[in-house]
């Protein structure tokens, strides 16, 4: 069958080119700029080709001597990291179980799929609505303060919860859930119902199926969803941005500042850093997964 | 039978499923409820009042930055995109059903492209069109070519560094979305099709394509609306135009009247009709399918 394939698609590998071409025009080319650009100098206005360490050496600025407590670049990975736990394991305790619900409760296809596109929806849709569309629910006269006001369980209105990193991990679970549920339900609809059936026979608890069974045979989607929802948290600007009331510090936004600012060496350097710090994590996911077995 | 209906478990797992489809559409709506206010409305519930004041202003552009001319832009840049993600992901995905040299690189750069931190590739596109900005006014300089000289701001734009940046997004969907087509792919329709003498275009066009259309319809949606709404890596690359993201960005930090939930609410509908419409072709292709 291979061979006859063969006589039916001779050389069509160029096809793929015009494809290539996107990706070394606005991926390799930008990246690896990126980091020749973070060695150059640079001025108010202008950007100066050139070899030195500077924009590195002052992002570490005070960072080792640790007089002051910690350094502002410490202080903000810290407050990046922190976003990315949080938002992580929200996402995968929320994303498995509706995985989990979708790929073993929902019998009929129909319906699987229905219920599927109805988590996917909201991705389709504008990230920045889906952020302002929290300011009615949680400002501090909206409706969660005055729901516990006429309650009395509160008698003043709670103020951390808009523009606060209450706020923050709440639109990036309300953002990012779905890049946990699309893995793990791929990963889910896989397992072979009749382990399931016969651990089931065998006396196991649900509970057990569950540890025992099911999350060992989703790890490849678990791991997925989470490469994607840590890396999109780790560069995020505009989600810490928009929803700490830009209050909040984060990589992203040290970067998103300095190119403002027109510091676009600077920002290169950073840009690098974290560029170094993703692919680590990646790294380490990976170890235990082959991505293109999965599709 | 372990997942049978009406135990404990069914139970606990559809109530989460339920509370989550309402975390994810409740505040949506929420706006969409605010937007419909009259004209003393604030951002806040309760409602006041009942009307279209804020679409009416809206409308008006009163107090906003062009929203209409913005409006246009993202609606033609997306689709631009549209059309280049479908042929472009078609085309390789046709290619990476037999190996070509450097087709391994080249599915492990778009996965990358997919989960690099956007303002890590914003900013490097925006340098790279800087540098581009350079050695053109370096070369306006040295040659003295005085209508660069005067007039040439910079090279960054929609459709040079924009339409680029939304794509490295757009097109690991639509290869995605082509790997997993292909994989489930039943060769042998392809087989008879040769074997009754069909030429390869032939074979394409009338068994390949209509079997693989309901995917390209899917690609075509990624597509427009992750280009419709994409914000993160065009933030730096868009030079002097605004896209409607961009511009909601920036109405967020000074607009404090409901006129943005009415705006919200235009957007969102734009994409629901869209979201509707292409699936809405997806299911009857499938159905016509066999």
């Amino acid at each position: 069958m291979q061979v006859s394939l063969g006589k039916i698609k001779p050389h069509v590998g160029w096809l793929a080119l015009p494809f290539a071409l996107i990706f070394f025009v606005y991926f390799i080319l930008p990246l690896v700029l990126t980091i020749v650009v973070s060695f150059w100098d640079y001025t108010d206005y202008a950007i100066i080709p050139d070899f030195i360490f500077d924009n590195y050496i002052y992002i570490f600025d005070g960072c080792l001597s640790n007089e002051e407590g910690l350094c502002l670049t410490f202080k903000t990975y810290i407050s990046t990291f922190f976003f990315c736990f949080f938002t992580w394991l929200i996402t995968l305790a929320l994303g498995f179980c509706v995985a989990y619900f979708l790929a073993f409760y929902v019998n009929s296809i129909p319906l699987q799929v229905c219920l599927f596109l109805v988590c996917t929806i909201p991705f389709w849709t504008s990230n920045v609505i889906r952020m302002v569309s929290w300011i009615p629910l949680l400002g501090r006269n909206g409706l969660v303060n005055e729901f516990f006001l006429s309650l009395g369980i509160i008698d003043q209105p709670i103020e951390w919860l808009l523009y606060s990193s209450f706020s923050v991990v709440l639109a990036l679970v309300h953002l990012y859930t779905l890049f946990m549920i699309v893995p793990i339900f791929n990963s889910m609809i896989r397992i072979d119902r009749s382990i399931v059936e016969a651990a089931y026979d065998a006396g196991a608890s649900h509970r057990q199926i569950i540890f025992n069974i099911i999350i060992p045979l989703s790890k490849t989607g678990i791991i997925i969803g989470s490469i994607f929802v840590v890396t999109v948290v780790m560069g995020d600007f505009l989600t810490i941005g928009i929803m700490g009331g830009q209050q909040l510090a984060s990589v992203g936004k040290i970067i998103n500042t300095e190119m403002n600012y027109l510091q676009f060496p600077g920002a290169a350097a950073n840009a690098v850093i974290l560029l170094i710090i993703t692919i680590f994590i990646i790294y380490v996911m990976t170890k235990f997964i082959d991505i293109r077995k999965e599709l | 039978m372990m997942f049978r209906k009406n135990t404990f478990g069914y139970y606990l797992f559809f109530l989460i499923f339920i509370s989550f489809v309402i975390f994810l559409y409740g505040p949506i709506f929420s706006i969409i409820l605010l937007s419909f206010q009259g004209p003393e409305g604030g951002l806040v519930f309760p409602l006041q009042g009942f009307s279209i004041h804020w679409f009416k202003e809206l409308w008006h552009g009163s107090g906003l930055v062009d929203i209409g001319a913005s409006f246009r832009r993202s609606i033609a840049l997306g689709l631009l995109v549209m059309l280049l993600t479908v042929t472009l992901s078609v085309a390789a995905g046709l290619a990476f059903r037999r190996n070509f040299f450097g087709a391994n690189i080249l599915f492990y750069i778009a996965v990358a492209s997919l989960i690099v931190p956007s303002i890590v590739l914003s900013l490097g596109i925006a340098l790279e069109f800087r540098i581009i900005d350079n050695i053109i006014l370096w070369v306006g300089k040295s040659l003295n070519i005085k209508q660069i000289e005067d007039n040439f701001q910079t090279s960054l734009g929609m459709y040079t560094s924009g339409f680029g940046a939304q794509l490295t997004w757009t097109l690991p969907f639509g290869l995605l979305i082509m790997f997993a087509i292909f994989n489930r792919f039943d060769k042998s329709f392809e087989e008879a099709a040769k074997d009754l003498g069909a030429s390869s275009y032939q074979t394409f066009r009338y068994v390949v394509f209509p079997i693989i259309l309901p995917s390209i319809i899917g690609i075509a949606l990624f597509g427009f609306t992750l280009s419709y709404d994409e914000l993160a890596r065009s933030s730096q690359v868009m030079g002097a135009t605004n896209t409607l993201p961009l511009d909601l960005r920036g109405l967020t930090t000074t607009v404090t009247t409901p006129i943005i939930y009415a705006l919200g609410t235009v957007t969102t509908a734009v994409s629901f009709f869209v979201i509707g419409l292409f699936l809405g072709l997806v299911f009857l292709f499938n159905k016509r399918k066999f």
